[in-house]
């Protein structure tokens, strides 16, 4: 009964509120404009705009050795999360059934298990730097650690709810998987989208400038 | 006329600071996720550990308004009471950040994983904090001089002619002043004129042998915009008109751009925009003009500087400002023993005082401390000679390095190439000047 609920209209509740709150978020940012740039360009702004979004994808050099803790971790995490979210079997077997209508072949169950280590361990290792180092407690708000804790406890679940048969775990996961999708428009989880719009926007100027940036 | 405001009002602050956020920055905003990397960028942070100095958290006024007033989830924590809206006492506290422990250098904004222009967040919130009055004394000054005399530094034409003069006698060569035509207005900074007028004379050399057509304008000779480093594009617009009435007035094709870095910024890339539309000239950076001149065959140089030295990039020339090979092209006409330092070209260090800091007195000692970041670069280099193109960096860097006692002696790129200029054949008394 709980199952068919988070499944079903909490499921697509979250679906929508999730999608008008991304679309909020994108107009609450591109409603605000920015003014045509009148100086001479030296190259072209839409070539540096692309290269930025995919460039600042790979470590920048110039970084003091500080950083290299968060670095390693946050590869960690973000390639662990992309290949648990979207290559595990169970997400596949839904996307295909529930959003799609078609699916793709599942990482092998090595791979499976490796990045959910890397993701766990990335998450975890990044949250600690979060309450440990100086600057991380300086700059770090509310929503860093609700975000951190929200996608912990949704990885978490998911791994429980891997013992088929169990009902109840698999409605713990979509129940988390619900709360995090109506968070996530509110959040600086958004970045997983607007990064494209931050990456560009830089790109573009320094591109003009004709710096590679 | 634009002011420079120096009575405290925090609420126009916050009205301005509220106009400063475009898309861009709500953009950078969004996806900030407060990763911290920014701060292992950024000198200030390096070389102090002082967390306060961590780039993005010098924006956090800008961060907390746009989230309170712009963002669904601020709006509904304002209508549940959480939260607080910026107050004066924010305005006092965020100075210091804004201003003393920023130097706009943007490396920062190079190695934000999102792709945050942070440099750019800070110059715009330097606008509400320069509506408000939370300024540096030292900066309130700078601005009100070159608003009021023509240059920051108080430097007036008579004085710049004088230099002008004395430049003549030691080059033997006539220094067009306001000619109708020139293809080229050539401005200085402040500190060229005052410290290094020796760049007055190479310039003058080099354009005599190379047959550069050229003026200097009585009207508007000052490269140096304060209102870029205060945050006003009122005072910056004011000071940008200036130079461009004059170049349109004289009829140049080009107008040249001295060795000082936030001039550059100022005049090629945020002076079209702050007068609101594009120039009847095009600018040219010294550097690059030089460079043009080395393709044409037009500037030749004969011997080398057998020395071993190394070179500063100057931040909004080269990081801000995309001039990154032509100072190495022509350093490699005559120095053989030329070598980068370690995080060279657009990811070199500042040298501590861009962005308004070397006018900045309350920043001093700061300033002083994080050039050890640049003692650490010429150090690995093992140089004892640093050029660079930029008056404020060798100022500031000329300081610092006294500071430390480190036998370095800094020199400019055109001067350089002027003391291995090629007499030219037949050389004339008078620089050409159609």
């Amino acid at each position: 009964m709980f199952l068919e609920f988070v499944e079903g209209p909490l499921w697509y509740a979250s679906v929508v509120i999730f999608l008008v709150g991304i679309a909020i978020r994108f107009y609450e940012i591109l409603a605000r404009g920015v003014k045509p740039d009148l100086a001479v360009p030296r190259t072209d702004g839409t070539a540096g705009a692309l290269r930025t979004i995919v460039s600042r994808s790979w470590t920048a050099k110039g970084f003091s050795s500080g950083a290299v803790f968060h670095l390693v971790a946050g590869y960690m995490f973000h390639i662990g999360l992309f290949v648990l979210l979207f290559f595990a079997a169970p997400h596949i077997v839904f996307i295909e059934e529930r959003i799609l209508g078609f699916g793709w072949t599942a990482a092998p169950h090595w791979v499976f298990i490796a990045a959910a280590n890397l993701a766990f361990a990335g998450l975890i290792l990044l949250w600690l730097r979060r309450v440990m180092h100086p600057v991380m407690r300086k700059i770090s708000t509310f929503d860093d650690h609700a975000a951190a804790w929200l996608t912990f406890i949704v990885m978490f679940t998911g791994c429980m709810a891997l013992l088929e048969g169990h009902d109840g775990l698999r409605a713990l996961h979509m129940l988390s998987v619900c709360v995090l999708m109506i968070y996530f428009p509110f959040s600086r989880l958004m970045h997983a989208f607007t990064f494209v719009l931050s990456r560009g926007y830089t790109g573009a100027v320094m591109g003009r400038k004709g710096v590679q940036a | 006329m634009a002011k420079v405001v120096t009575e405290h009002d925090y609420a126009r602050g916050v009205e301005v600071l509220r106009n400063q956020i475009d898309a861009k920055i709500a953009s950078y905003l969004s996806s900030c996720v407060g990763c911290g990397l920014c701060a292992e960028a950024c000198l200030f942070y390096t070389e102090t550990g002082d967390a306060r100095y961590t780039p993005i958290y010098k924006v956090e006024p800008m961060r907390r308004l746009w989230h309170r007033e712009q963002t669904v989830a601020g709006k509904l924590a304002k209508a549940f009471g959480f939260g607080s809206d910026l107050t004066e006492a924010d305005f006092a506290e965020w100075q210091e950040m804004t201003y003393d422990s920023c130097t706009l250098c943007g490396r920062c904004s190079m190695v934000c994983p999102v792709g945050n222009d942070i440099a750019y967040m800070i110059r715009k919130q330097r606008e509400a904090f320069s509506a408000a009055g939370y300024t540096p004394p030292g900066l309130q000054g700078a601005s009100k001089r070159a608003l009021e005399i023509g240059s920051p530094m108080g430097v007036t034409w008579k004085a710049l002619s004088a230099q002008i003069g004395h430049a003549e006698r030691a080059t033997g060569l006539t220094i067009p002043v306001d000619v109708q035509g020139a293809e080229y207005m050539t401005l200085f900074s402040s500190m060229e004129i005052m410290n290094f007028p020796e760049y007055i004379e190479a310039v003058a050399r080099i354009f005599d042998a190379a047959g550069v057509s050229w003026t200097v304008s009585s009207k508007a000779f000052e490269a140096t915009n304060s209102g870029i480093q205060i945050g006003s594009s009122e005072i910056a617009r004011e000071l940008v008109s200036r130079v461009v009435d004059a170049a349109e007035g004289l009829g140049c094709k080009y107008v040249i751009s001295p060795e000082c870095g936030h001039a550059y910024t100022a005049i090629r890339w945020d002076g079209p925009n702050l007068i609101g539309r594009p120039y009847e000239f095009e600018v040219v950076h010294i550097l690059e003009l030089l460079d043009q001149l080395r393709l044409q065959g037009r500037l030749e140089t004969e011997g080398f500087d057998e020395r071993k030295l190394t070179f500063h990039d100057p931040c909004q020339i080269v990081r801000r400002g995309g001039v990154e090979e032509p100072p190495r092209n022509l350093l490699n006409m005559v120095a053989p023993n030329f070598e980068e330092m370690p995080d060279h070209g657009k990811m070199n260090w500042c040298c501590g005082g861009g962005g308004g800091l070397s006018a900045n007195e309350e920043a001093h000692d700061l300033r002083t401390t994080v050039f050890k970041v640049k003692k650490r670069q010429l150090e690995a280099t093992g140089v004892n000679t640093m050029i660079t193109a930029c008056a404020n960096c060798r100022i500031v860097m000329e300081e610092a390095l006294e500071h430390y006692e480190m036998p370095v002696v800094i020199e400019g790129v055109t001067e350089l190439l002027a003391a291995h200029l090629k007499p030219k054949a037949g050389k004339t008394e008078k620089a050409t000047t159609e």
